[in-house]
């Protein structure tokens, strides 16, 4: 075991030390800062509202109705029409926004805005202001006011939920936070599992090529040797990623007061933010990330070992990075859509598939049964590639010059200790 | 020491060693001979642990082998390698590591092996930064860092240039005097006289000699000598107690003549026939070199396989 610890410190130094890390360590926050940069420019040159917005409101809750008071650009007046006349309205004109409140308001997502584009962040910004407020004062109303009740009504938030009017019909625009962060989780996963599968491989192919492996594996076992460059790396990654995110927090932070950006974006993006369970998708993330990263980097291992030179692993990788592969695209289409699925909930029980896919499903609430079997099933399936990998890793490593098939590693797997 | 009992690897479509068995005595220089491709690095790799045999054991000082004994022995592979981008010192201390030394044991035996080769200056250069010869240097360095009793070395002296060559042949025989055992592969017939005591020979995954150098060469006599004279060259009567192998050298009035002797007859008989007829210079009986023996035995061996 002290062995193994010896050769995790080698591979975990050895590419910490490297230039390239520590330059990557801070380049990658400083391209995310960029990116944001460049959006929230972007953003809040867009969201000006640059000519006066009129909004229908039509209200079956009879609470708002009325109470809101027009600002600058946006002008408020009162339906007296049905929905569907002041939505073709809004249809014909990008002017004017339909505003509908159904009696049942509290419920989350029930009131929309429809418009012929998308509504800007400062118009819907400032209705959600508005109507919080207009809430919170009907409230009171009905409490009778009493201060000391005051304090113990829960205010109501308000979220809208913007529809584009299209010619095919409604289409929900906003995607929720929280599927966003399991999309990004998902990618994430998936390049990370690449990236550091790949460093695995690539350090097999190094010991292999020159020669030190068999001065190791007089001193460590095979399985030894590739546990310890596989936890090694791992470690790496971990590293990589913490030093990422803690970079990341404090240079948003740092940006949002240098640039000061308008209070109601920022506002928007926390607000939204702040309704995802970030310790439980965290806690997610690094599970699937680990054990992913411990299935698929013994079978980059394996691959390293059977072959001579970086060129020859073609063959082999495509075979393994077909699941992930097929999985990452179905990610964004059909995983999304119909996240419960037959084909959804299998692929995030299938081991190989389920890092990418139960992170995309994590936001739509799967059954807590899916995600212990899933779990379960990580765990199963990074143990079973690992001893398929030693096996052909301990004969691999000391071929060489022979041209490896998969009938020749099946058959490496079969020799004798 | 180590002794081997009938060793048997089986490889996909070919048996790279059957039924090998070998003794090495504590404290012995014990040559491992065979062309490529007769089982050598199988052999080793098997008391290397790296491989296991298919059926046969080797004991270690009398125990079976077993994990225990990976730290007793240093193994030099006939492929050098050494991480490329790492640098030496810390590669060598790693190394030394892995067979199980503590950090500042092994600090300090590689500054006394530096010293002593004369690789002071290379601590923190990398391997890619060093030519071939001063890699395989530091790799013999990594090989008995950790001071094995048991040293095996495959092809040791391939790659170095022969001024190297004999600075780790007398850093080997250094380590021996002190008590390391020493194994090494070779098919170069030139160091197995200089350095081994004993030696086994195995052609095509089959043990076919093995001894004491100094008593194989021996088995190997066959009554020739070469005798050299002065004078006429001779001609021989029908009692000579030996006939002659070949042509006679002349050089000036010097002959050389190589002969056999007839049997029952030993080399005071030649001198007695010749002394009357002659005035002789030398008269040395040959011992077959173990280059001859070698190329002998491995000829036949092949023969009787055809």
């Amino acid at each position: 075991m002290n062995k193994v610890l010896l050769i995790i410190q080698r591979e975990y130094l050895t590419r910490v030390r490297k230039k390239s890390f520590i330059v990557m360590i801070f380049l990658v926050p400083l391209l995310i800062l960029a990116m944001g940069a460049i959006i929230a420019f972007v953003a809040k040159d867009s969201d000006k509202l640059s000519t006066l917005q009129i909004v229908t409101v039509a209200d079956d809750s009879k609470i708002f109705v009325g109470k809101f008071h027009d600002v600058s650009n946006i002008k408020f007046v009162v339906s007296h029409n049905d929905l569907n006349t002041d939505k073709a309205e809004s249809k014909k004109d990008e002017n004017i926004s339909t505003l509908y409140i159904p009696a049942e308001y509290k419920k989350n997502g029930s009131i929309q805005i429809f418009s012929k584009k998308k509504s800007p962040m400062q118009l819907t910004g400032e209705i959600e202001k508005q109507m919080s407020d207009i809430a919170f004062n009907y409230n009171m109303l009905q409490h009778h006011i009493d201060t000391a009740v005051i304090h113990s009504i829960k205010k109501v938030d308000i979220s809208i939920n913007t529809v584009e009017v299209t010619e095919t019909g409604d289409k929900n625009s906003n995607l929720g936070a929280n599927m966003g962060v399991g999309i990004v989780c998902a990618m994430l996963i998936y390049l990370s599992l690449f990236i550091y599968g790949g460093q695995v491989m690539r350090g097999v192919i190094e010991e292999k090529t020159s020669r030190i492996i068999e001065v190791i594996i007089s001193s460590v076992k095979p399985f030894q040797l590739m546990l310890g460059k596989i936890i090694g790396v791992g470690l790496v990654g971990l590293t990589q990623f913490s030093a990422w995110i803690i970079l990341s927090v404090i240079s948003s932070k740092i940006a949002g007061h240098a640039f000061n950006t308008p209070q109601s974006f920022m506002a928007g993006i926390i607000s939204t933010l702040s309704t995802i369970p970030f310790g439980y998708i965290l806690g997610c993330f690094l599970f699937y990330f680990l054990t992913g990263y411990l299935l698929y980097s013994a079978l980059f291992a394996a691959v390293g070992s059977a072959v001579d030179s970086e060129t020859e692993t073609q063959q082999f990788m495509f075979p393994i990075t077909l699941p992930l592969l097929f999985t990452y695209m179905l990610s964004v289409t059909v995983l999304f859509r119909a996240p419960d699925s037959a084909l959804a909930v299998w692929l995030s029980i299938i081991p190989f598939t389920a890092p990418v896919a139960m992170m995309v499903r994590l936001p739509f609430d799967p059954p807590a049964w899916q995600i212990a079997l899933s779990m379960f099933m990580m765990v199963v399936g990074f143990l079973f590639t690992t001893y398929v990998a030693a096996r052909i890793y301990r004969v691999g490593i000391l071929m060489y010059g022979k041209k490896a098939s998969f009938k020749e590693l099946a058959k490496w797997f079969f020799y004798k200790e | 020491m180590l002794s081997i009992r009938n060793i048997v690897k089986q490889y996909a479509g070919h048996r790279a060693l059957d039924d090998v068995s070998l003794e090495v005595q504590s404290g012995q220089v014990f040559g491992l001979l065979g062309p490529n491709g007769a089982g050598k690095t199988s052999l080793i790799r098997i008391i290397n642990q790296i491989t296991a045999p298919d059926s046969g054991e080797v004991f270690f000082n009398g125990e079976k082998l077993n994990q225990s004994h990976i730290d007793r022995i240093g193994y030099l592979p006939e492929e050098r390698g050494l991480y490329k981008k790492m640098e030496i010192g810390e590669q060598m201390i790693y190394l030394a590591r892995l067979k199980g030394l503590s950090r500042a044991e092994a600090q300090k035996r590689l500054k006394f092996w530096f010293d002593k080769l004369g690789m002071e200056t290379w601590w923190k250069k990398k391997i890619e930064e060093l030519s071939k010869g001063m890699q395989q240097k530091a790799q013999f360095v990594a090989t008995v860092l950790h001071e094995p009793d048991l040293i095996i070395l495959d092809e040791p002296f391939s790659g170095f240039d022969p001024v190297n060559a004999e600075v780790i042949k007398d850093e080997i025989l250094e380590l021996n005097k002190k008590g390391a055992t020493i194994l090494f592969s070779t098919h170069r017939m030139e160091s197995v006289e200089e350095l081994c005591d004993a030696i086994a020979l195995i052609n095509k995954s089959h043990k076919i000699l093995d001894g004491k150098v100094k008593a194989i060469r021996n088995s190997y006599r066959n009554d020739t000598y070469f005798v050299e004279y002065t004078g006429e060259v001779l001609g021989l009567g029908e009692l000579a107690p030996f006939e002659i192998i070949g042509d006679t050298l002349t050089d000036d009035d010097r002959n050389t003549i190589k002969i056999k002797l007839a049997t029952g007859k030993n080399s005071n008989d030649v001198l007695q026939y010749l002394i009357p007829k002659t005035q002789i210079n030398m008269l040395r009986e040959v011992i077959p070199s173990m280059h001859e023996i070698f190329i002998e035995k491995v000829n036949a061996n092949s023969l009787s396989h055809e």
